[in-house]
């Protein structure tokens, strides 16, 4: 019965968290020398699964074996020790030490520090060649770009003997070349006999690389599939459980600028680049879309459609006149700006408030919501009321706390709470993170929606795949720089990835 | 052991646990008892019938709750907005001190004297808050240090006003302060009954921060800055603003405290003034999760273990320390049954 070249296996993993059922007899088989893709929305269950399987939870029901072993369950080394290495999506390194310094980390006692240290750097370096890793051992990894980083959690885990090598959504902050450059390294790692989980939403990444699909959706198993005898439909039809259909989408009919950067610039802060003499215009009608690797000036060009940074030099116009001087979340809302943030969970709701108090937090101040400073809450219940049921928001009722909430109806309430407001411009940045295709798709739908009702959308997406099939018009972001506007159909990926990659700017920063 | 986070507490935790958390805090009570070589249950008991057992001691019970109930509503209001005010005693001193500096002298109907001493009273601890709150908007500098120092500033302060300017020179020479004018005293609720007006007016507070915290713009954006600051930040809520309206609301309850024990109960200022009302408001507030109606509750709770333990001690010999443990013991309890609603449990 068992495979000798079967390295890992979860058997029927149950997990409960009350009435909620996050994995349902989930099982997995990783042979050595292969890519299995585990695929699924957020709130399907992937992290709960690898969570068990690094022993943060303990599984209901269900077993899990490693090299032939069942793992103890509960117990985070045992994973690590059965050789079992996880590259998180959010790095897990110290900035003032070394690439060498964080890969030793807590693979030694106390007191034997410094003892074989030219033996480790030799064991780094010939991992390092041998899978395509180049790294400088020496170099702070506080001073390393994201894919360098990424790099270095690999040889992390590698160093520790990894059999097993599991990655949370890597190509999330990576270039296209820098993506492909990964791949290599995955290909020459299975050539060896490793065995890779490969966490991700992009299908077309998990065609490439995977080997086999596992397919989650609310906790169960959708599917299991060989790659080779599947599509990208069929994938996304398992994950959503419907086949799904993309939004056919024609250009947009470019009106007058109704917002303006004019050679914005903003202060660097937290190791994250500011804004660089940027300068854009969205024109109502049309979205307009912003490309780059996460980090580069994003955050920065948010906050200021936000409301909550001020351009250090450049202005801001609206409908070409100059922004309010004090520039604050509340004078973006009343200059007729709709803001869904990155982060829903912590910048775009409140998890303990109700969905009707969440629905509310952006105009609670003005009537019908609230009179003389007295709140109507009949009022703010009816209006959360329209928004669940014209935006499809699953709930329970306009009273349930919004913590409640799956990530894409989190997403539906945000997106009523905005366009029921009229926005004239709409900034949407990473408005379908960690969605299921299906709320994928009514977001985008609701987008152009909007844009056709002569909105003008900015688009702010680290998927490129996204940014290119909704733009009518695109700019790269890199170190801050704004490229100059790249009307839809005239670049390909290549050319994107170059100007994501900071050339073509005329000068460096 | 670990904790795992519950997603949706049912009723059963909810209330069942605070309700275990105070049968616990009984239990701890009864094997204090015993330690002391008493009864337990008729120690219980002599303090349930020397907290509520005659009109008498009822109503010293409800004397002394009325101060907790406003520090209890002041750090309510202030947890409410994460704002962390640990010198409710400090502002109730301000208020104590501004009731004698107004009414020492009668210069003006009661009608109209003793509100304006309430109103300036208020003034003086909203101010008291006003530094830290300022201190930690501007320059972020942590209030729970800024509060709780202001304590002993405060207390300093007041101990040079009653040996200095404010001694009452026919005191014999005891350090306390000139008395307040006697027609300025808060009338007694009814003839003959030793309660106060400052009872009346700390349940009116209550039901005020109640309509507050539920109906108004005010409320719901203190428990938005309180629940998650950068989300209230980004829907356009004046945060810092908040703050300051939440910190001159705290101030000014906690020296509502001050202005009802020197006008309605001691008619002066002294040093002991409050035994810690300040710091038992913290544990009234968390023992009631901040709800302005449960710190009715808790306070007249706490009131009554105080009075009760008291006339326990007279009768059966048990210390009245017992109180001050039940105090700590209850604030545990609490804090875990909280803890214990939103995450369960793991061995293993």
């Amino acid at each position: 019965m068992t495979d000798p070249a079967e390295v890992l296996r979860l058997d029927r993993i149950t997990k409960r968290f009350g009435a909620l059922v996050a994995n349902d007899a989930i099982s997995l088989r990783l042979r050595a020398g292969e890519v299995v893709a585990l695929l699924g929305e957020n709130g399907a269950g992937k992290t709960t699964l690898m969570n068990i399987l690094f022993g943060q939870y303990v599984a209901d029901e269900g077993q899990i074996t490693a090299f032939g072993r069942a793992l103890p369950p509960g117990n985070p080394r045992a994973a690590l020790n059965a050789g079992i290495g996880m590259v998180h999506q959010h790095f897990t390194l110290a900035d003032q030490l070394t690439v060498l310094e964080n890969i030793l980390l807590g693979t030694r006692g106390l007191w034997s520090w410094s003892m074989d240290i030219a033996a480790a750097r030799a064991k780094v370096m010939a991992l390092a060649g041998r899978f395509g890793l180049s790294v400088d051992p020496d170099a702070r990894v506080g001073r390393l770009s994201v894919g360098e980083r990424q790099r270095v959690e690999i040889l992390k885990a590698l160093y520790r003997d990894a059999r097993v090598l599991i990655l949370d959504e890597p190509t999330a902050v990576l270039t296209p070349q820098e993506a492909e450059a990964l791949f290599d390294t995955l290909r020459k790692m299975v050539a060896e006999g490793l065995a890779v989980i490969f966490i991700s939403h992009k299908l077309n990444e998990v065609m490439a690389i995977a080997d086999r699909c596992l397919v989650l959706r609310h906790g169960r198993m959708a599917g299991e599939v060989e790659t080779r005898d599947t599509s990208p439909a069929q994938l996304a039809a398992m994950m959503v459980g419907a086949e799904v259909t993309r939004p056919q989408i024609a250009a947009g009919q470019a009106g007058r600028a109704l917002l303006q950067l004019d050679r914005v610039t903003t202060p660097d802060r937290e190791g994250a680049p500011g804004l660089k003499a940027a300068s854009l215009a969205l024109h109502a009608g049309q979205i307009t879309g912003i490309a780059g690797v996460s980090g580069n000036g994003q955050a920065a060009l948010s906050d200021i459609l936000s409301g909550l940074l001020s351009p250090a030099s450049g202005r801001l116009l609206i409908e070409g006149q100059p922004a309010p001087d004090r520039w604050t979340p509340a004078a973006a809302l009343a200059s007729g700006l709709g803001r869904i943030p990155e982060d829903r969970h912590k910048t775009g709701t409140i998890a303990d408030f109700t969905l009707t108090e969440n629905a509310v937090l952006e105009t609670h101040v003005r009537p019908p919501f609230s009179r003389g400073g007295w709140m109507d809450w009949a009022a703010a219940a009816a209006h959360t009321r329209d928004i669940i049921e014209k935006y499809d928001v699953r709930c329970p009722g306009p009273d349930a706390r919004i913590r409640l909430l799956s990530g894409g109806n989190m997403q539906k309430l945000i997106l009523g709470r905005v366009l029921e407001a009229g926005p004239s411009v709409i900034l949407a940045n990473q408005p379908v993170r960690g969605l299921d295709i299906g709320a994928i798709a009514y977001v985008h739908g609701q987008l152009l929606a909007a844009r056709d009702r002569g909105a003008a959308v900015i688009l702010i997406s680290e998927d490129l795949d996204e940014v290119m099939q909704l733009s009518d018009v695109i700019h790269v972001i890199s170190e801050g720089r704004l490229s100059p506007p790249i009307p839809r159909g005239t670049a390909s990926v290549a050319d994107l990835g170059l100007w994501m990659a900071g050339e073509g700017f005329p000068h460096a920063a | 052991m670990r904790l795992e986070p519950i997603a949706n507490p049912g009723p059963a935790r909810i209330y069942g646990l605070p309700a275990l958390a105070l049968g616990a805090t009984v239990l701890v009570a009864s094997v204090l008892a015993l330690i002391a070589g008493a009864n337990p249950f008729a120690t219980l008991g002599l303090i349930v019938k020397g907290a509520f057992g005659s009109k008498f001691a009822t109503l010293e019970t409800l004397n002394r709750a009325t101060p907790l109930i406003f520090t209890g509503l002041a750090v309510a209001v202030a947890f409410r907005a994460k704002l962390w005010n640990i010198g409710a005693e400090a502002q109730l001193y301000a208020g104590a001190v501004m009731t004698v500096l107004i009414g020492m002298h009668s210069w003006g109907a009661p009608w109209l004297q003793l509100p304006v001493m309430a109103a300036l009273s208020i003034a003086a601890g909203a101010l008291v808050l006003l530094g830290p709150v300022l201190l930690k908007t501007r320059f972020g500098v942590d209030e729970v240090v800024t509060t709780l120092l202001f304590n002993f500033i405060m207390l300093l302060f007041v101990s040079y006003l009653v040996e200095g300017p404010l001694k009452d020179p026919a005191g014999m020479g005891w350090p306390k302060s000139v008395p307040v004018a006697a027609d300025l005293r808060l009338p007694r609720i009814a003839q003959g009954l030793r309660l106060h007006w400052g009872f009346a007016l700390a349940l009116i507070s209550a039901l005020l921060i109640w309509v507050i915290q539920t109906r108004t713009v005010l409320g719901y954006q203190i428990r938005a800055v309180g629940q998650n600051p950068q989300a209230a930040r980004f829907a356009g809520i004046p945060v810092n603003a908040v703050l300051v309206k939440t910190a001159l609301i705290s101030g000014g309850l906690a020296a509502l405290a001050g202005f009802s024990e020197v006008a309605g109960l001691k008619g002066h200022l002294s040093r002991d003034l409050s035994p810690g009302f300040g710091y038992t408001g913290i544990i009234v507030a968390m023992v009631a999760l901040l709800h302005p109606l449960g710190v009715v509750l808790t306070a007249l709770f706490v009131a009554g273990i105080f009075v009760g333990a008291d006339s326990m001690s007279r009768a059966a010999g048990v210390p009245t320390y017992i109180a001050d443990i039940l105090m700590a013991v209850a604030l545990l309890f609490m804090v875990l049954a909280i803890l214990l609603t939103r995450y369960r449990v793991v061995w293993r």
